[in-house]
C-alpha cells in the first residue's frame, strides 16, 4: 500500500526519498510503514479509526489496513493495554494509544502488573513487543488531565522501556524500532508539536537510524550542558541559541531514551564542560532529572563545577491552562538556570 | 438454563443495609442464601447423593462419557485433592511460605479443565491446580510460586496455561485480548474453531478489569469462556458483599449468555463448558459461566475463616463434597470396584510422596535469576548493575 502523498517526497543527492514531514506526519508514516513490514503489527485506542485519532496521528491507517488490524476500542484504558497483553502473548505486536498522558492511569496496574513482569515471571517464554503511546507534556491550553508528564513512573518500573521524541526524523524512525523491539516500550509523543509548521524537517525514508535506546548530542559546546527529553529540546536548542549571543557556549544532549538511560554522552560532556542542567516538564521530585543529576554527581564528581540544576514543572497538580506558562521550563528559567551554574 | 428475561428486581432487604460495618453471622448466612436462589436455574446433572438426574438440554454434552471417562474424572479430582492437601500439609511444615487451598472447588475445575482441548488457552487466577492438572502441568511445577523460589516453572505456552495472576482479575482482559487474537487469525467458526477460558473467583466480579473483560469480549464477539468459580468467599468477604444478583445474570447486561452449573457436580460442569466451548468456537461469542461451589478451607494458609464463617456452614457444603457425589454414583452403578478405589487412593499416596521429595529437594534459586528475562534485549544499566552484584557477591566467597 503506498502512503498518501501529503508532501510530495523528493530525493537528495544520494537518490534517497526525502520528505518535509510534521512530527505528527512522520509518526503517521511510520506508524504506516510498520504496519506494511508486519501484518502482526495492530493500532488499537480510542478514536483511533475513523477519526485517525484525537490527534490525527492513526490518519487513514483504518481505512488502508481494515477495522482489524486498526481497532477503534471501547473507552476503556486498562482495557486497551489489558488485551494488549493478550494479543501480545498470541503473537501479534500491539500499538496503544492512549489519548491523553492524565488518561493513562486506569491502565497502569496492566502496564506495571503485566505488561512489565510477564516477559520475567515467564523465564523470557512470554514476549511483550506492545507500545504504548502517548501524547504528553503541556503548554496546549488544555483542560486538567491533559498536559501531564508521567513517564518518570514508568522509567521506575522494571521491565518497561521507556523513549520520547523531540522531532520528526526520530519520530518517523524510533516508533517503527519501538514496534520492532521485543520488549514493551512506553513511547512520549511531545504533542504541542506534532502539527508545527516550523518545526518540520526533512525526513529520509532511507536512511540508517541511529539506535533507539541511545542519546544525541544535538548541539556542542563548551560553557555548560543542557540535557532534555520530548517537548524541553526545542526549549533546551532556543536557550543554547540565546546563550551564544551573550558568548555562551551550550552543549544540548537530547536524551531520547529514558529507560534504560543512555547517560555516557552526558558524563562526556559534563567532563568537559563541568555543569550541568536538566530540563523537563514533569514535577521535579523523584523525577527522571533526580535520577540524572544523581547518576552524574556520582560519575562526574571531580568535574563538577557547580552542583546539578534542574529545571522541572512544579511539584503541584498540572495547572489551569492560564497558569502554564509560568508552570513550564522555558527558556529565561533554563537561562537563569545555566547563569546560577556559572556563578557558582 | 438460565432465564435471565424472567428476572426482577431483588427484593429490598430488611435489617440493616449492606454497608454496615459488620454484618452478624446470621446476616452473612441470610446473603448468601439470597443470592444463591433460582435453584431450578442451576445445572446439576448429578445429585449430592449421586443420583444421575435428566437434563434435556445438557446430557447430550455427555452422552459421550463412558464409564471410564466417570473414573477418569474421579482419579482426577482424588489425585488433585491430594496434591492440594500435600502442599497445605506442607506449608503447615515451613517449606512453603504460602499455600492457596483447592479443597471443595475439585468438581469445578476438573470439569471445566477436562472440556478444553489442547488448542484452547487458559488464564488461570491463583488457586487454579485442577485446571493446571488438566493442562499436563505437574502439581510440583505450582511449588517454586509458593516457595519462593520463582513464579511458575511451565511452558505456557506449549502447555497453553498463561502464569497465575495474582491481582484480582487482571487475567480476564489478558484473556479477552488473546481470544479477540483467536478470532483475528480466524480459527473460529467451525467444530475445529479454538476458544479461550479465563478463570476468577466471585471476589474478582467486583474489579474494574472484569467488567472491562466482559465489555470487550462481547462487542469483539471473542471466544472466551468467563469462568467464574463463585466459592462464597472472598477471604472474609461473602458473595453479598460483591453483588445484589446471581452472578450469572450479569451477562445479560453484557449481551452474552449466562449460566449457573452446580460446581461441585463435576458432569453438570464439564457438559456446560463444553456447551460454552463449543459456542465460542463457532464464533458466537462469549458466554459466562458461574460454578456455584465453596471453598471448604482458608483463603491461604494465612487466613483463619473461622473468625468469619459459621461452622455449619462448611457441615452443610460438606455434603455437598463433589468427589464423594461421584464415589456413590460409581458405585451404585457399579461402574467402579474396591480394586479401583484402592488403586487411585494408592496413586494419590504416590503423587504427595513425589510431592513432598521434591518440595524437600527444591534448593535454592542461583542469585542471577532475578536479573535474568527482566528484558528480551540487552538492557545496560541492568546489565551493570547485575555485573556490580554479581562481583561484589562473590568478593565474600559466595558466602553474603
Amino acid at each position: 500500500m503506498a502512503a498518501p502523498a501529503i508532501n510530495k517526497p523528493g530525493t537528495d543527492s544520494a537518490g534517497n526519498t526525502v520528505q518535509s514531514l510534521t512530527l505528527g506526519k512522520a509518526l503517521n508514516l511510520g506508524l504506516r510503514a510498520a504496519m506494511e513490514a508486519d501484518p502482526k503489527v495492530l493500532m488499537m485506542g480510542e478514536d483511533v479509526g475513523k477519526l485517525g485519532g484525537v490527534f490525527r496521528i492513526t490518519d487513514g491507517l483504518q481505512k488502508d489496513f481494515g477495522e482489524h488490524r486498526v481497532l477503534d476500542t471501547p473507552l476503556s484504558e486498562s482495557g486497551i493495554i489489558g488485551t494488549a497483553v493478550g494479543l501480545a502473548v498470541r503473537g501479534f505486536r500491539p500499538v496503544c494509544e492512549i489519548q491523553f498522558d492524565g488518561f493513562i492511569f486506569p491502565g497502569f496496574d496492566q502496564i506495571v502488573s503485566q505488561v512489565a513482569k510477564l516477559h520475567a515471571r515467564t523465564q523470557g517464554r512470554v514476549k511483550m513487543p506492545l507500545v504504548i503511546r502517548v501524547p504528553f507534556g503541556g503548554g496546549i491550553g488544555a483542560v486538567e488531565h491533559h498536559s501531564e508528564s508521567p513517564e518518570s513512573y514508568f522509567a521506575h518500573t522494571a521491565g518497561l522501556k521507556v523513549v520520547s521524541c523531540s522531532n520528526a526524523v526520530d519520530a518517523y524512525w524510533m516508533i517503527q524500532q519501538a514496534i520492532q523491539c521485543d520488549d514493551p516500550v512506553l513511547f512520549f509523543e511531545p504533542k504541542r508539536y506534532y502539527h508545527s509548521a516550523n518545526m518540520k524537517a526533512e525526513v529520509d525514508t532511507d536512511a540508517t537510524p541511529m539506535p533507539l535506546f541511545q542519546s544525541r548530542v544535538l548541539r556542542q559546546g563548551t560553557t555548560a550542558t543542557v540535557v532534555a527529553y520530548g517537548p524541553s529540546v526545542k526549549v533546551a536548542m532556543d536557550a543554547a541559541t540565546a546563550a551564544q549571543e551573550e558568548g555562551k557556549s551550550l552543549e544540548v544532549i537530547d536524551l531520547r531514551t529514558l529507560s534504560p538511560l543512555d547517560l555516557a554522552p552526558v558524563y562526556d560532556s559534563v567532563r568537559r564542560t563541568g555543569r550541568l542542567v536538566v530540563v523537563s516538564e514533569s514535577p521535579s521530585e523523584a523525577s527522571l532529572t533526580s535520577e540524572i543529576a544523581a547518576k552524574v554527581q556520582q560519575e562526574c564528581f571531580y568535574s563538577l563545577e557547580a552542583p546539578v540544576l534542574r529545571v522541572n514543572g512544579f511539584d503541584v497538580p498540572y495547572p489551569p491552562a492560564k497558569l502554564e506558562e509560568h508552570f513550564l521550563p522555558d527558556l529565561d528559567r533554563v537561562l537563569d538556570a545555566v547563569d546560577r551554574s556559572l556563578a557558582w | 438454563m438460565s432465564s435471565p428475561e424472567t428476572w426482577t428486581h431483588p427484593e429490598p432487604r430488611e435489617g440493616p443495609a449492606a454497608t454496615a460495618a459488620a454484618p452478624t453471622a446470621e446476616q452473612v448466612i441470610a446473603g448468601l442464601r439470597a443470592t444463591s436462589e433460582g435453584g431450578p436455574e442451576l445445572v446439576q446433572l448429578l445429585t449430592p447423593e449421586g443420583e444421575r438426574v435428566e437434563n434435556p438440554e445438557f446430557d447430550r454434552y455427555v452422552a459421550d462419557v463412558t464409564a471410564e471417562d466417570l473414573r477418569n474424572l474421579y482419579r482426577d479430582m482424588v489425585l488433585v485433592r491430594r496434591a492440594d492437601r500435600e502442599a497445605n500439609a506442607l506449608q503447615r511444615q515451613g517449606q512453603l511460605g504460602i499455600w492457596v487451598p483447592l479443597l471443595g472447588q475439585e468438581a469445578a475445575q476438573i470439569g471445566a479443565g477436562r472440556a478444553m482441548r489442547p488448542t484452547d488457552m487458559a488464564f488461570p487466577s491463583y488457586r487454579e491446580h485442577g485446571i493446571a492438572w488438566t493442562k499436563g502441568i505437574h502439581p510440583k511445577e505450582l511449588l517454586g510460586i509458593f516457595r519462593g523460589t520463582d513464579n511458575g516453572s511451565w511452558d505456557s505456552n506449549a502447555t497453553r496455561f498463561h502464569p497465575y495472576c495474582i491481582v484480582i482479575g487482571n487475567q480476564v482482559l489478558n484473556a479477552a485480548g488473546y481470544a479477540m487474537g483467536q478470532r483475528f487469525e480466524g480459527k473460529v467458526g467451525d467444530d475445529d474453531g479454538e476458544a479461550t477460558m479465563v478463570f476468577f473467583g466471585d471476589g474478582a466480579t467486583s474489579q474494574g478489569d472484569v467488567h472491562e473483560g466482559f465489555v470487550w469480549a462481547a462487542v469483539y464477539d471473542a471466544p472466551l469462556v468467563f469462568f467464574c468459580q463463585n466459592n462464597q468467599w472472598a477471604i472474609s468477604e461473602p458473595t453479598e458483599r460483591q453483588t445484589r444478583l446471581p452472578l450469572y445474570q450479569r451477562a445479560r447486561g453484557y449481551g452474552f449468555p449466562g449460566i449457573r452449573v452446580d460446581g461441585n457436580d463435576v458432569l453438570a460442569t464439564l457438559a456446560v463448558t463444553r456447551w460454552a466451548l463449543d459456542a465460542c468456537r463457532h464464533g458466537n461469542g462469549p458466554v459466562l459461566i458461574e460454578a456455584f461451589t465453596y471453598r471448604m478451607d482458608a483463603h491461604t494458609t494465612t487466613d483463619d475463616p473461622t473468625r468469619y464463617r459459621l461452622s455449619d456452614e462448611l457441615e452443610a457444603w460438606k455434603l455437598k463434597d463433589p468427589i464423594e457425589r461421584l464415589r456413590v454414583n460409581l458405585v451404585r452403578h457399579e461402574n467402579a470396584d474396591q480394586a479401583f478405589f484402592d488403586s487411585v487412593q494408592a496413586d494419590a499416596d504416590a503423587l504427595a510422596a513425589e510431592l513432598r521429595d521434591y518440595c524437600f529437594n527444591m534448593g535454592e534459586p542461583p542469585i542471577e535469576q532475578m536479573f535474568n528475562n527482566v528484558y528480551a534485549e540487552p538492557n545496560p544499566v541492568l546489565d551493570a548493575q547485575r555485573d556490580d552484584f554479581l562481583a561484589y557477591h562473590a568478593s565474600f566467597g559466595g558466602e553474603h
